[in-house]
């Protein structure tokens, strides 16, 4: 795949992907819109910019590779990849449609692109471990990104994965934690508070950086400072806004799991200049 | 007395010779390497043995990664902590995505003994073998564990294969050959089949004996994989012996009885009487004295195999 850093490409094309996301939602009838646009401009960065990847290579090639952990975001990863050429533009349109290879969260075996799958929250980190592990047993120069929710970060298994990841010393992990401050039933601060993430992080023996989320530059350069950092696995935790492009959808968990009706994609398709 | 093997040390043996023969074999273990006898693939191989701490749930997801990866991760600990502690990642992270991952569980049933209902696993194989597209084996001695464990290695796919604390009388050749999901006739016989895994095919054995001195003749199936069952195999017994006995150290509930119940009630539908762990917790105790308590014994399969042949000739249970 051709990387690009120049900003105004990626803004483009973040808002392209934000366009077809609220479009496969509202054509399913169900799904995530809040996590897939908040998580936008990260996974725009890691696929136009950032990742070694492409269509042609095969599944056990050295190459970089991204695990969804935060599964019900499927939308946005699934509009990135059908854009990088995986498979064709028109199977976003059956989204969770039976029969259709995208399910309503990540499926390895039935999307190309898709490395390992998830949906059940907490599981993505130990699988990304687990695929740096065998990289680093096959020599690959080669980085594995993941991300995650911070209402994730209340599954135990997330920390014993962050143990497992500083143990083996995985410098080659790159993790981001889409930081929308919302969860389901509320704020993550009145559910079950996971703050402060980053001296957690830190305590757990990562290299951590807080940055906007939305700020494609801030993303570019720290995934350049944690490249650097070969001994320890890096997190990279991103402020960001649930809903991010579409102001009625924009820090409400109301719009976290509801499918924007035929009005609100209008409306929603109107304010990202969708033609 | 027949010669005792311990099908654990077979399982860490048999790794190492995997090991050396596919350069892709991982192991994982969560902090029992000695007691499931990964050590021994740690100490021949420490770059592809990962100790994951006291994490299991992390375990089984680091190993569907490794698997993501092209390895072939066995991952081990109890049997009670690996199916339970697991559970979900092995349906989620594993199962449903066919990751190539193979669980090998030691310490299932009561002959773990001492260490109390806490550490004896009586439901592991029911609850793996209630996960689509998972293969569930319960090996019958030590070199019925080695030759399963290289048929798992050669299959592609999810596979459970349960072992144990104790020590299992030897009762196959050490040229054994596992064939997934086919059985293995040990005995053949007229009036009832023994339908057994694990430690209850050589107690069956003893059963089969016991019942020629009644004038009865007891066939013994060897159903080493629980998951796919072998029901051409199940059917054949149901059809030419008419009655049938199964046998397991698991909870009644769900395992090598349920899975033959199953197969049987709506095909060839003869009585099936269910020998395995009553629904309750035990206590600690010796091996022996926690399979007498749970019913586990040539004894008692003598009683159920009568019990078997009388229902079938119409009379009450
Ligand atoms: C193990 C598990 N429990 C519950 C759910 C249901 N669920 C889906 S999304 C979600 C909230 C996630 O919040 P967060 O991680 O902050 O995601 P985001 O805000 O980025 O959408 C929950 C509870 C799940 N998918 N997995
Ligand atoms: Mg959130």
């Amino acid at each position: 795949m051709k990387k690009t850093k120049n900003i105004a490409e990626l803004q483009e094309i973040a808002r392209r992907m934000r366009i077809d996301v609220l479009k496969m939602i509202h054509l399913a009838g169900s799904g995530h819109p809040g996590g897939s646009l908040s998580a936008a401009d990260i996974i725009v960065s890691l696929f136009f910019s950032i990742m070694n990847h492409s269509p042609e290579y095969k599944k056990l090639d050295a190459r970089d590779k991204f695990v969804l952990s935060k599964g019900h975001a499927a939308p946005i990863l699934y509009a990135v990849l059908a854009e990088c050429g995986y498979f064709p533009r028109e199977d976003l349109w059956t989204l969770r449609k039976l029969d259709s290879h995208l399910s309503g969260h990540p499926y390895a075996p039935s999307t190309p692109g898709v490395e390992v799958t998830t949906g059940s929250l907490g599981q993505g980190l130990s699988q990304a471990n687990g695929i740096a592990l065998s990289d680093r047993l096959d020599k690959h120069d080669t980085n594995v990104y993941c991300l995650m929710g911070d209402g994730e970060m209340q599954e135990g298994q997330v920390w014993e994965a962050a143990m497992s990841a500083a143990h083996y010393k995985l410098g080659s992990l790159i993790a981001f934690l889409d930081g929308n401050e919302l969860q389901i039933d509320g704020w993550v601060k009145d559910i079950m508070n996971v703050e402060p993430l980053d001296k957690k992080w830190e305590s757990f023996g990562w290299h951590v950086q807080r940055i906007n989320g939305h700020d494609f530059t801030a993303i570019m350069g720290a995934v350049e400072e944690a490249k650097k950092v070969k001994d320890k696995p890096s997190m990279i935790i991103c402020n960001t806004v649930k809903g991010k492009g579409v102001s009625f959808m924009e820090r409400l968990a109301k719009w976290h799991g509801t499918a924007p009706n035929s009005d609100e994609l209008r409306r929603a398709l109107a304010e990202l200049g969708a033609e | 007395m027949a010669v005792e093997l311990s099908l654990r040390d077979f399982y860490g043996k048999t790794l190492v010779e995997l090991g050396k023969k596919n350069p892709n074999v991982v192991v994982l273990d969560c902090d029992l390497s000695g007691s499931t006898r990964t050590s021994l693939f740690a100490k021949e191989f420490p770059a592809r043995f990962f100790n994951m701490g006291v994490a299991e749930q992390d375990m089984i997801g680091t190993a569907a990664g490794l698997a993501a990866g092209g390895k072939i991760p066995f991952a081990s600990t109890f049997a009670i902590f690996a199916t339970g502690r697991g559970w979900e990642q092995i349906r989620q992270s594993v199962c449903y995505p066919q990751a190539n991952v193979k669980i090998v569980a030691s310490h299932g049933g009561v002959t773990v003994g001492p260490d109390g209902p806490s550490h004896q696993a009586g439901e592991d194989v029911a609850i793996m073998r209630a996960i689509p597209g998972m293969t569930v084996i319960v090996p019958a001695d030590a070199y019925d564990t080695a030759a399963a464990v290289r048929a798992a290695e050669e299959f592609t796919g999810p596979v459970y294969i349960r072992l144990t604390r104790d020590k299992f009388p030897v009762i196959y050749e050490e040229s054994r050959k596992f064939e997934i999901g086919r059985a293995t006739t040990m005995k053949n016989g007229s009036d009832v089949t023994f339908i057994t895994c694990g430690l209850m095919t050589h107690a069956a054995l003893i059963a089969a004996e016991k019942l020629t001195q009644l004038g009865k003749s007891a066939a013994v199936l060897d159903m080493g994989t629980i998951k796919p069952l072998d029901e051409p195999a199940v059917l054949k017994a149901a059809l030419e012996t008419g009655a049938i006995v199964t046998a397991e150290e698991h909870n009644i509930i769900g395992g090598l009885g349920g899975a033959v119940a199953e197969a049987v009630s709506g095909n060839v539908p003869v009585p099936v009487v269910r020998v395995g762990l009553p629904d309750q917790y035990f206590s600690s105790g010796t091996p022996e004295e926690l399979l007498e308590a749970a019913g586990l014994t040539p004894e008692h399969l003598v009683e159920a195999a009568m019990r078997a042949i009388n229902l079938k000739r119409g009379g009450k249970a």
